[in-house]
């Protein structure tokens, strides 16, 4: 009963916040000098590539401590495995959001919808090695996978500083960074950082939530598939 | 009783041997090298058909074509590398002596990259004839651009064979895998050979040979140092 009530105030809450920011977004933050209101998408875009980093970085520790761990302790490992899993799904999904997003900008802004430039590409990339990383999981039985899948995330995660540096180290057609990058550059006005500000909370909330409930479910199953193994052990 | 000597060989002595055992088979059966000259052939052949380009636009696409024909032509052979060990448990065999695996690793790389490299090179000459190339840049650093590129494919295939053969589904796994991660390096190699072939001057820092070399070392220290870990994978 209290952790059903824990859990609906949560989503309450989540959802309240992501309302939110919704309204920031939409309503109180001005529209772009330049762009008009096709700019706000700017508060769903950027922070989603932000946390999709998160979210990669998350399936790159996990996999590093499922590699340290296979042979000393194997039960962490599986859980570290499980949070690889989610952080990967999860960074997916939000990488995605950030593919969906841009050409939806580009369209009205460079009147393309997509150009090869290094930003892009490497953004692209990114999203086709942890689609592979996905697909290896699926296509590998056994026990075998968890070491297999923890190997290729560390090669995926070569390619996020290259991501990452794109737009700093190439002058590229997608704008240069908001933050970290030239002091000239970034938001100004107080309204639009509150409105990313809280979309980033929000979002990142959000991700987090769902990568706890994607954690839960993995342990759930691997405890599943632990006992059906016990059982067919005990069965001769 | 006499204990027998036990003999540790060097690494490259490692190498050395596994290196020499690929040669022989393949020289013995020219499996991989024949298949991947045929298909390699077959795609050039086909793109020609297909685009019927000048020689202006041949420049252009050329370096493409040759690279995407290299890439498709070795997948098949990087699997075969390592399906042949797998055959008679010799892969078996190979994780329970107690050598280094990256020498194993390393030395099939090079058994690759050495037959991938001769399909290049019967290839190329066909290549300049049917597309009428004339290339206008320092063609001496096509000597550079190509095998840096073709080390990154072979290194990284050869890597992902190893880790693609333990899954179900074995062959289908290997392009799923490698062609996302060796983008980059594709990219770098295409744009490299196509400022050579086109000599317009727009890379004169040679900024795509440093990519490049620079992907090779990063791939390559990553692989050699998680190699054993999935040669290991139970």
């Amino acid at each position: 009963m209290m952790k059903k009530l824990f859990l609906l105030t949560g989503i309450a809450a989540i959802a309240l916040l992501m309302s939110w920011g919704f309204y920031q977004a939409m309503y109180a933050a001005p529209a772009d000098a330049a762009q008009g209101d096709i700019g706000r998408i700017f508060y769903y875009h950027v922070p989603h590539g932000m946390l999709c980093y998160l979210f990669f970085t998350i399936n790159f520790v996990a996999s590093l401590l499922v590699l340290g761990w296979q042979r000393t302790n194997p039960a962490r490992a599986l859980a570290a495995d499980a949070w690889a899993l989610a952080g990967a799904e999860v960074g997916v999904v939000f990488c995605s959001v950030v593919l969906v997003t841009g050409p939806i900008w580009g369209r009205p802004v460079w009147g393309i919808w997509w150009t090869w430039d290094p930003r892009l590409t490497t953004t692209l990339v990114l999203w086709l090695i942890y689609v592979s990383y996905l697909l290896v999981r699926r296509f590998t039985s056994g026990s075998q996978v968890t070491t297999l899948a923890a190997v290729l995330s560390i090669f995926g995660a070569l390619d996020m500083p290259v991501n990452y540096l794109a737009n700093r180290l190439w002058r590229t057609q997608h704008p240069s960074p908001v933050f970290g990058g030239d002091p000239d550059a970034g938001l100004k006005d107080p309204a639009m950082l509150h409105a990313f500000g809280w979309n980033l909370l929000a979002w990142a909330v959000w991700g987090l939530a769902v990568l706890s409930f994607r954690v839960y479910i993995e342990r759930r199953q691997q405890k599943i598939q632990h006992n059906a193994a016990l059982a067919a052990l005990n069965a001769d | 009783m006499n204990a027998t000597p036990t003999i540790r060989p060097g690494w490259f002595a490692l190498v050395w041997t596994h290196l020499r055992k690929d040669l022989r088979i393949e020289g013995r059966s020219r499996e991989s090298i024949n298949s991947m000259l045929f298909f390699a052939l077959l795609v050039v052949v086909l793109f020609s058909m297909a685009f019927d380009p000048t020689a202006a636009a041949s420049r252009q696409i050329a370096a493409g074509v040759l690279c995407v024909a290299t890439l498709f032509a070795s997948v098949s052979a990087l699997n075969q590398a390592w399906a042949r060990e797998i055959r008679h448990q010799v892969l078996d065999a190979l994780r329970m002596t107690p050598s280094d695996a990256a020498a194993l690793f390393f030395a099939k790389a090079l058994a690759n990259f050495f037959f991938v490299s001769l399909v290049q090179l019967v290839l190329g000459p066909v290549f300049f004839i049917f597309y009428n190339l004339h290339p206008l840049g320092d063609t001496w650093q096509l000597a550079l651009v190509i095998p840096l590129g073709t080390w990154a494919l072979v290194a990284n295939g050869t890597f992902f064979a190893a880790l693609s053969i333990r899954s179900r589904n074995r062959e289908m796994l290997l392009p799923l895998i490698l062609f996302p991660i060796f983008l980059p390096a594709l990219l770098a190699m295409v744009l490299g050979v196509k400022t050579i072939l086109t000599g317009d001057g727009s890379d004169p820092q040679l900024l795509w040979l440093k990519l490049l070399a620079g992907y090779d070392i990063l791939f390559m220290t990553a692989s050699l140092l998680l190699f054993e870990t999935v040669l290991q994978a139970e």
